[in-house]
């Protein structure tokens, strides 16, 4: 069943350190609206090396009622003109999903409307809808702190999962290589600044999985080899940790080209004439690798779509989306529906 | 390179070299076929210096000698922590590295997890004073660019990671 009129949608989304609640207005033709966005960001005022102050469930449960009054208010709505509430059923960590899932449960019995339990990952994999209206199918790249993933993305819970890491995520191997070189939090940005003033091609850094089948990830070797490289050398100065970062940067640049690229073969034909390319995740930020995907898109003749910063790293924006896309699907949940701590995308498909 | 953390009392500890990745690999492995419900095995040492490949490792290969599906065994820094099932046996795979107070812990289900199974813990000094007396400390070490780890814990563990070791060499990784 499709329900072919507007959909307005509250999302909640507390997996990780992020607590956020947001509006989007999703209209019967598929195009889409973000009417408010509230975010508190639990690492804002924290370094990764030190310590991240209330990671726990504690903080989401602190902050939440006032965010999504917050938005309401942004959205100048009120829990009347919402046709359903969403949030993220997991994956993460638990306590943190509880929080945002009961809040969702609470609201959604109280002023009568669906409840729709949201896979933080389709939150990701379905925001290029949002932002740039990216009609289906597409290659989506997912690149963030905690994942590194290549999938198909056919339609709203239809996800072919191509590759993976099988170590580290991404954004985990920028955060602690700074953290190796003392470069600071957050260690993308970081690695970025001090990488452009480098020489990418001093430091030999390996390139795992090179010549493997399929397009999965590795980062772990890549971490030891920059902490070998710093004890290699007698005494690490600013231009040596340039260059190393320059290095790094490249190393990771070429991995993600190379298994962008072999994914864009394996999904062939299935990505149909004009192939489209969405990057989603804190990762995509980053110039140097953005510029690196958009060179393979032009070799591929492929295009690149990357959402906004602010909508690619962790938000409830995404969430609501994904809620207003299965919504007008005719999909929602169960007021018993259970938090997963692990849900590949993959299991969407039976539900 | 990293934050000064206190290291546990490693007097009269066991200790295996490891040359190579292949090595911290086999030690996780030895200690797949010993670990039981209850068992905290506490993974010291510095960044990039392997906990995570040891972890890996253990689960695994717990897992293939449960002839179950292996499993992915990506790190859990920024998830905290990741349940595998081996058979009957439940493996929590725990990295500390980003709690901001010891008890967040409590949050994060260690007691639970070593009710009903075997509890991994990367950067366990992040627990001070609540960091289980009853464990297995192993720290992962380089001294003049060789790598070695030090293992003091249960009698049953060291001795059976031993035997197991001594098993495998001089042939190194099967």
């Amino acid at each position: 069943m499709t329900l072919s009129r507007d959909m307005i949608v509250l999302g909640l989304e507390t997996s990780c350190d992020e607590t956020a609640a947001a509006i989007v207005r999703r209209r019967a033709d598929g195009t889409g609206e973000l009417l408010a966005n509230q975010i508190l960001s639990q690492m804002d005022h924290a370094a990764y090396g030190g310590v991240v102050p209330e990671l726990a469930a504690r903080a989401h449960v602190t902050h939440l009622d006032a965010l999504i009054t917050a938005a309401l208010s942004e959205a100048k709505l009120d829990f009347t003109d919402l046709d359903g509430i969403a949030a993220t059923a997991g994956p993460g960590l638990i306590g943190g999903v509880l929080v945002g899932l009961m809040t969702a449960k609470g609201l959604a019995f109280a002023h009568g409307l669906p409840l729709i339990g949201v896979n933080h990952l389709e939150g990701h994999a379905l925001t290029a809808r949002l932002t740039d209206e990216a009609p289906f199918p597409y290659l989506l790249l997912l690149v963030s702190g905690g994942h590194c993933q290549l999938l198909i993305v056919e339609g709203v819970g239809r996800y072919e999962r191509l590759g993976a890491t099988i170590d580290d995520a991404v954004g985990e191997a920028f955060d602690k290589t700074a953290k190796m070189m003392g470069l600071g939090y957050p260690g993308g940005p970081a690695v970025e600044k001090a990488a452009a003033s480098g020489n990418a091609d001093r430091f030999a850094l390996p390139r795992p999985l090179t010549g493997r089948e399929g397009c999965d990830f590795s980062f772990s070797g890549l971490k030891t080899a920059v902490r070998k490289a710093l004890l290699d050398l007698e005494e690490v100065g600013p231009q040596d940790k340039a260059d190393l970062a320059a290095s790094f940067q490249k190393a990771v640049g070429d991995i993600l080209a190379r298994q962008t690229g072999k994914a864009l073969e394996m999904a062939g034909a299935r990505l149909g004439p004009a192939p489209r390319l969405v990057v989603a995740g804190g990762v995509a930020a980053n110039r140097y690798l953005r510029t690196r995907l958009e060179a393979l898109c032009q070799e591929r003749g492929a295009q690149l779509i990357v959402p906004p910063p602010k909508l690619c790293t962790d938000n409830g924006a995404m969430i609501a989306w994904a809620g207003a896309e299965r919504l007008a699907l005719g999909l929602s949940d169960p007021l018993d529906l259970a938090a997963r701590a692990r849900w590949p995308l993959t299991d969407l498909a039976a539900s | 390179m990293d934050e000064q953390v206190i290291l546990p009392d490693m007097t009269g500890a066991y200790e295996a070299v490891l040359p190579d990745e292949a090595a911290t690999r086999a030690l996780g492995r030895a200690l797949a076929g010993l670990v039981e419900p209850g068992d905290l095995i506490a993974l010291w040492g510095d960044l990039g210096m392997g906990k995570s490949v040891l972890a890996r490792a253990l689960i695994q290969e717990a897992q293939r000698l449960a002839g179950g599906q292996v499993e992915d065994v990506p790190s859990p820094t920024f998830t905290l922590v990741q349940t595998y099932e081996a058979g009957g046996l439940s493996l929590a795979h725990f990295d500390l590295y980003r709690i901001g107070a010891p008890e967040e812990i409590y949050e994060l289900g260690l007691d639970e997890a070593l009710e009903t199974g075997a509890a991994l813990i990367e950067w366990p000094g992040r627990l001070e004073d609540l960091l289980p007396e009853e464990r297995l400390d192993i720290l992962i070490e380089e001294r003049d660019k060789e790598r070695a780890a030090r293992l003091k814990g249960p009698a049953r563990l060291i001795e059976g990671v031993r035997a197991a070791l001594r098993q495998k060499r001089p042939a190194g990784e099967k």
